[in-house]
Order: structure tokens, then C-alpha cells, then sequence
């Protein structure tokens, strides 16, 4: 019979979960491994709250498993290592992002791309490789193989630092493989939500020319004096998005709600990439002419390896990159899931877990 | 002021086969081509293929089609007369011309090579040259064209067969180099076994890949196998064999421009797959983000190529003895061919035999 959640491993932990399809979290007891060999503990700090974390909660995408507790954004303290650790010692500010595990010996590993791994093991929602369900980061203390733990730069605060363990590697990933690096170039990011103020501040940080692409003008200040952006260009307005036809290299895409591609297909140049990162429930149509015409494509990407991971982060130190952040309470989870999928929230909520969560156990 | 007729608008007298209307239909048609200016090549057709194109535009199905319309861009023939500045090509050359006639030869496309992908290019038929006349193809007597559009065809290619390499052969050819589907060892797919895929099929070898032949029809499975030389071949309908085949590809070239599921061709790459469509469905297909995202793959599009790179795959093709597989037709069995064509009754290019068939 299998044990409860509490009783399954040997150290207590405690977070937040979701019970059910309402999303809605709640405390929930629970408990960790033991530190193994190779592992690290950590205390968790903050963890930021990614959109997914909500479509998770929801199960909107079909595979979800309760209880949940989500949270793939985790900043947090060493407190113990296991004997092989060489790479962190207690009290090292740490990071965990997407991925808490992987097979280690498949090609895409070897070429540090955990994340293509067929048997990459998620943060939340996943099973370990003991049958047991991984647990995220709306909670206390995690247990994480050293691999996919990354060192926290020192210049960088810990609450602005955590969204860019989703966020910040979602869009540096696909910004190296689609080559959109080169100074001078111009691209164009659609949706300015998590992923999109951070890849406004990573693509200047590369020296492209960046245009924010939004279905409010409201934002067209905050994107153009807060963030940096070059330019800002209103989706909903035809003659604007007309204007600008033909004029990007590229373009990242972040919105996750269904939407039609061919008005941003349209913005891009001969032989430009659009990349789509956000993961709408429903398909999305894609008209093939102006690919064809055009030698355009359409791309995916998947957060990134780990290496690329500490890389992310230390071009991010060096470039004075954080995320821009709202930070709650734990026991606020549920108000800001809310405001998440209205995008009322500037740019992430992250969860203040070291200063809250206990509290909320009462 | 009254436009010329077609027959007097240029110099040279010419004579062709022309679709009127939308019902495709070709008939004998007479008109003129300009005098050979001096960056102009003039040549004898000898051949002509027949590509999809030409009978998407004889019966207007993409909209555009101003009639009389003489289709036809893969022409090969003769050097009969060169431009004084031409320096190139001289009388009793083998040349061919492909999809295109003009580009304004100054913005970065023509700059890098890629006049395919010039917002003014002029195709070879069916579209406004700069002196306000319309562009008449291949299926005709003789052709006039600026030097930079003009391939040479190698002396051990021949003529018949080379002919379709100028659309068919480019169109595939192209993304292969592009989407870096040409290194030896990769396994690359083949979706649809007609004019454009049975080329990709002996390009991609050619290069040293791997060759699955994805096809709706189980009939044509021996045919990829011993004569075209796939290595495999996939009956699309086949649940079973599709599900085998997933995470097996590098890449896939599809040119099936009928409408078709995206879903199962994605499911059969590995990650960091590209798909690269060459055909054109009218309508949008159903994209799922998470099977570009899951595994970092790729949707592209391609159509045909650059002058350079036109004649570099024509080189190539001479160099690895590769051809097409034609049947050869009198100009007058053009409207069956087109028929034909139509339900994929051809092995795999019809191509005019234009010298000898084509009579006023």
C-alpha cells in the first residue's frame, strides 16, 4: 500500500499544494528524502511563480497529478551535502529550476541538454525514480541531486534572481540557439509578462534592437522607459503592424493564450525565426505560405540545460539582469494566481517562502 | 492608349501553348519576345518540364492568373544569339532557365545571393516585366532572359532530364543545404513521392543521408526502394509503422501541398528536428506548441533557390549522374499530361519535347 505523502520519506517538509482541478492551494505536510550522496539540501528562500505553475494547478494541460505543490523558481540556502558534493558547501545560495533530474547517459545528456532528455524528471507534477512524486518549490526545503543545483552569482538578489530559473533560461536558451545574438539586429517579443520583461533585458544586454509586441498600450511606457525596449508596437493595430511588416530578425513569442501566428509571421524578415515558448492548451494555426515564401520558420524551446543554466545566470550578474518582482506571502498564493491570469502582476510574483510559509502553518 | 496585342508588343515573332481561362485548358497560342538586349541571352527551347505550378496558375487557383498564360520554368535549350555585354554564355551553349526572369539586383536578398526571396522578383511567366509586359514561360519556341538568370547545364546532363532540376531540383535541394539536412549519416524523411520528392530522394543520398520515403500510397513503396534508392519507406495511413518510425528523423521534407496533419511528422523526429515544408497548403495547418517545444524542433518553409546556388545544384547533379525520372510528351498531350498529373499518374515529370513537337 502506498504510504502517504508524510510518511513516504524520512524528513518532514511542509508547503503549499493543490488538491484539485480548482487550483486552489493549500497547506499540505509532506516529506523529503534523505540527503544522498550526490545530494544537496537546500532551504528554500523564494520560489517565483511561473505561469505554468498555474496551468499545472489546473491541470490544464491534461497530466496532472494531486496533491501538487508547484514551484519551479526555487532560491534557497545549503544546509547539508552529500559526500560526492564537491561543487557547494552549506550556507551556498542556491538555485533550482525546472528540472531535478535526468538519465544522465543518453546523448542529449552528454551534450548538456538535460532538458531533451526523454527521461528528465520535472520539479513538480513528475515521478521519481522511485515511484515517488517530486514535490516543487512552494515549500520549505527541497532534496536535489548536485547536477542540477546552480550557484547563485553574489551580486544578484536572491528574490529578483529566482524567476530567471524558468523565465531567465526560457528565453537565453532559444535567444544562443536561433542565433539571435548578433548586436545591430532587431527583435521582436511578444507578450510582456515574465518571459517577456526578461528577454527585453537579455536582448539589449546581446546589443539587438528590441520591439515589444502587445494587445495593450498600456504598457508602451513601462517597456519603453522602465524596461529598455527600442520600440513598442500594439498587436490590435492593423496600420501599426502594417507599417512594421518585413522589419524583424526575430521574434519570441510568449503568450500562452491560443492567438494567430500570421500577423507576427508577417513582422519578421526573409529568413526570419519566430519562436514560440508559450504552451497553449488548444493548437495553433500556421499558415504555410508566408513560411514558404519567406524562408521563415517557426521554432520551439524548452528552458535549457543546466550548463546553460549557469550560464544564463552569470551573463545576467555581469549585465545586472533581475527579474522585476512582486513579493507575497505564502498564504497570498491564491489572490496572485488570480491576478496571474488576468497578467496583473509586474512582471513575477515570488513567494517570500523563508518569512511566510511557517506561518502559514497555523 | 490600346496595349499591343501579344503578338506585336515585342520584335521577335514566338509561338506557344497558352491557357486562356480557368478551365487550364492549353492551346496554340502566338506572341513575341524582346529583342536581346545587351545583358540578354536568346535560346531554342528544347524542353520543357511541367510542374504543379504550371497547372496551380493555368486554372488561376491561387488567385493571380492574368490570362493568355504560357506556363512553363524549366526550360532548357540552345544559345542562339548573346547581348554585348554578355560574357557568360555564347552561341551553342546548354542553358536553362528556372522559376525566375528578374530581381531589382540591389536589396539584401539579391545582395546575398537569395533572389528567390526578392519582393520584386519577376517570375518567368505569369508576372510584370519592367517594361509593363507580361512574362510568357517555357512551354514556347524560344526564350529571352537576362544572363544572371541563366544556369549552364553540364554536357554530361542531359537536356530531357535536366529540365525538371530547374524547379524540382532547386525547390529541395535548397532547404537540404539550409536546414543542414545534407551531413552524411542523417536520417532524413520524404513526405510525398511525385516531381519534387523523388528528386529530394536522390539528392539526399547523393549527400550521403539516410532516405524514408513517407508516402500515403503503399503502391510506390518498391519504386522509392529499388529505383530511387530510399532506404525505407512509411505508409503514412499505417498507425503501426508510423508509431515505430517515431523519434527516428533529423529532418523532413514535405512536399504535399494538399492539406495534411502536422502531428504525426513531428512525432516522427527526434528532437531538434526540422520540418520543412516546400509545398504550399492554401490553408493554415493545426500547429501544436508543445511538440515544437517539448523537443526544440522546428517548422520551415523554402521556395526554390538563388541563381548560385541554382547552378551549384545543377553542377551537383551532373557530378553525382543525377536526373529526374521524365516522360517525355509530344506538345500536344499537354492537357492530358496535366490530367494526369493531376491524380499523380506520372513517373515523375512530364517534360515537353518542344523542338520537335511544337508547331504553329
Amino acid at each position: 500500500m502506498a504510504k502517504s505523502p508524510e510518511e513516504e520519506h524520512p524528513h518532514k517538509a511542509f508547503g503549499w499544494a493543490a488538491k484539485d482541478t480548482s487550483g486552489i492551494l493549500s497547506p499540505f505536510h509532506f516529506s523529503r528524502r534523505d540527503n544522498g550522496v550526490e545530494d544537496v539540501t537546500i532551504k528554500i528562500l523564494y520560489c517565483g511563480v511561473c505561469h505554468s505553475d498555474l496551468h499545472a494547478a489546473k491541470n490544464e494541460w491534461g497530466f496532472s497529478r494531486y496533491p501538487m505543490v508547484p514551484g519551479h523558481e526555487i532560491v534557497g540556502l545549503v544546509t547539508k551535502t552529500g559526500s560526492n558534493v564537491m561543487k557547494f558547501k552549506v550556507d551556498d545560495r542556491v538555485g533550482v529550476g525546472v528540472m531535478v533530474n535526468s538519465c544522465k547517459s543518453c546523448e542529449y545528456c552528454h551534450q548538456d541538454l538535460e532538458n531533451y532528455c526523454p527521461q528528465m524528471i520535472f520539479t513538480y507534477n513528475a515521478q521519481n525514480h522511485d515511484g515517488t512524486k517530486t514535490y516543487g518549490g512552494y515549500s520549505n526545503t527541497i532534496v536535489v541531486d548536485q547536477h542540477f543545483v546552480v550557484r547563485i552569482p553574489d551580486s544578484m538578489p536572491s528574490d529578483g534572481c529566482a524567476p530567471l530559473l524558468c523565465a531567465g533560461i526560457t528565453v537565453y536558451s532559444p535567444m544562443k540557439y536561433y542565433g539571435m545574438t548578433e548586436p545591430g539586429k532587431h527583435l521582436g517579443i511578444v507578450g510582456l509578462g515574465g518571459l517577456g520583461h526578461v528577454a527585453v533585458k537579455i536582448g539589449k544586454a546581446f546589443g539587438l534592437k528590441v520591439t515589444v509586441i502587445s494587445s495593450s498600450s498600456r504598457k508602451e511606457r513601462e517597456a519603453l522607459d522602465r524596461l529598455g525596449a527600442d520600440s513598442f508596437l500594439v498587436s490590435n493595430d492593423p496600420a501599426k503592424m502594417k507599417a512594421a511588416f518585413g522589419t524583424m530578425d526575430y521574434i519570441i513569442d510568449t503568450v500562452s493564450a491560443v492567438h494567430a501566428l500570421a500577423p507576427f509571421l508577417s513582422l519578421l524578415k526573409t529568413n526570419g525565426k519566430l519562436v514560440t515558448l508559450g504552451l497553449p492548451e488548444k493548437p495553433l494555426e500556421l499558415p504555410i505560405f508566408p513560411l514558404v515564401l519567406g524562408r521563415k520558420l517557426v521554432g520551439g524551446s524548452d528552458v535549457g540545460g543546466m550548463k546553460e543554466t549557469q550560464e544564463m545566470l552569470d551573463f545576467c550578474a555581469k549585465h545586472n539582469i533581475a527579474a522585476d518582482v512582486e513579493v507575497i506571502q505564502m498564504d497570498q498564493i491564491n489572490t496572485a494566481m488570480e491576478r496571474l491570469a488576468k497578467s496583473d502582476v509586474r512582471y513575477r510574483f515570488v513567494i517570500d517562502v523563508a518569512n511566510s510559509l511557517a506561518q502559514s502553518q497555523l | 492608349m490600346v496595349s499591343k496585342s501579344p503578338e506585336s508588343e515585342h520584335p521577335k515573332p514566338a509561338f506557344g501553348w497558352a491557357a486562356r481561362d480557368q478551365s487550364g485548358l492549353l492551346s496554340p497560342f502566338k506572341f513575341s519576345r524582346r529583342e536581346t538586349a545587351e545583358n540578354d541571352v536568346a535560346f531554342k527551347v528544347l524542353y520543357c518540364g511541367i510542374c504543379h505550378s504550371d497547372l496551380h496558375m493555368a486554372k488561376s487557383e491561387w488567385g493571380v492568373t492574368q490570362y493568355p498564360l504560357i506556363p512553363g520554368h524549366e526550360i532548357v535549350g540552345i544559345v542562339t544569339e548573346v547581348g554585348s555585354k554578355v560574357e557568360k554564355f555564347k552561341v551553342g551553349d546548354r542553358v536553362g532557365v528556372g522559376c525566375m526572369v528578374g530581381s531589382c539586383r540591389s536589396c539584401d536578398s539579391c545582395h546575398s545571393n537569395l533572389e528567390n526571396y526578392c519582393p520584386k522578383m519577376i517570375l518567368t511567366y505569369g508576372a510584370k516585366n519592367y517594361d509593363g509586359t507580361i512574362t510568357y514561360g517555357g512551354y514556347s519556341d524560344i526564350m529571352v532572359a537576362d544572363e544572371h538568370f541563366i544556369v549552364r547545364i553540364p554536357d554530361n546532363l542531359s537536356l530531357d532530364v535536366g529540365a525538371p532540376l530547374l524547379c524540382a531540383g532547386i525547390t529541395v535541394y535548397s532547404p537540404l543545404r539550409y536546414f543542414g539536412l545534407d551531413k552524411p549519416g542523417m536520417h532524413v524523411g520524404v513526405v510525398g513521392l511525385g516531381g519534387l520528392g523523388h528528386v529530394a530522394v536522390k539528392f539526399a543520398k547523393a549527400m550521403g543521408v539516410k532516405v524514408t520515403v513517407i508516402s500515403t500510397s503503399p503502391n510506390k513503396k518498391q519504386e522509392a526502394v529499388e529505383n530511387l534508392g530510399a532506404d525505407s519507406f512509411l505508409v503514412s495511413r499505417d498507425q503501426d509503422q508510423m508509431q515505430a518510425a517515431m523519434g527516428t528523423l533529423d529532418g523532413i521534407i514535405d512536399t504535399v501541398s494538399a492539406v495534411h496533419p502536422m502531428p504525426p511528422l513531428l512525432a516522427l523526429m527526434k528532437s531538434h528536428g526540422k520540418l520543412v515544408l516546400v509545398g504550399a497548403p492554401e490553408k493554415p495547418l493545426e500547429l501544436h506548441a508543445f511538440a515544437l517545444i517539448a523537443g526544440r524542433k522546428i517548422v520551415g518553409g523554402s521556395c526554390i533557390g538563388g541563381m548560385k546556388e541554382t547552378q551549384e545544384m545543377i553542377d551537383f547533379a551532373a557530378k553525382h549522374n543525377i536526373t529526374a525520372d521524365v516522360e517525355v510528351i509530344p506538345m500536344d498531350y499537354v492537357n492530358t499530361a496535366m490530367e494526369r498529373m493531376l491524380k499523380g499518374d506520372v513517373r515523375y515529370r512530364f517534360v515537353i519535347d518542344v523542338a520537335k513537337t511544337l508547331h504553329p
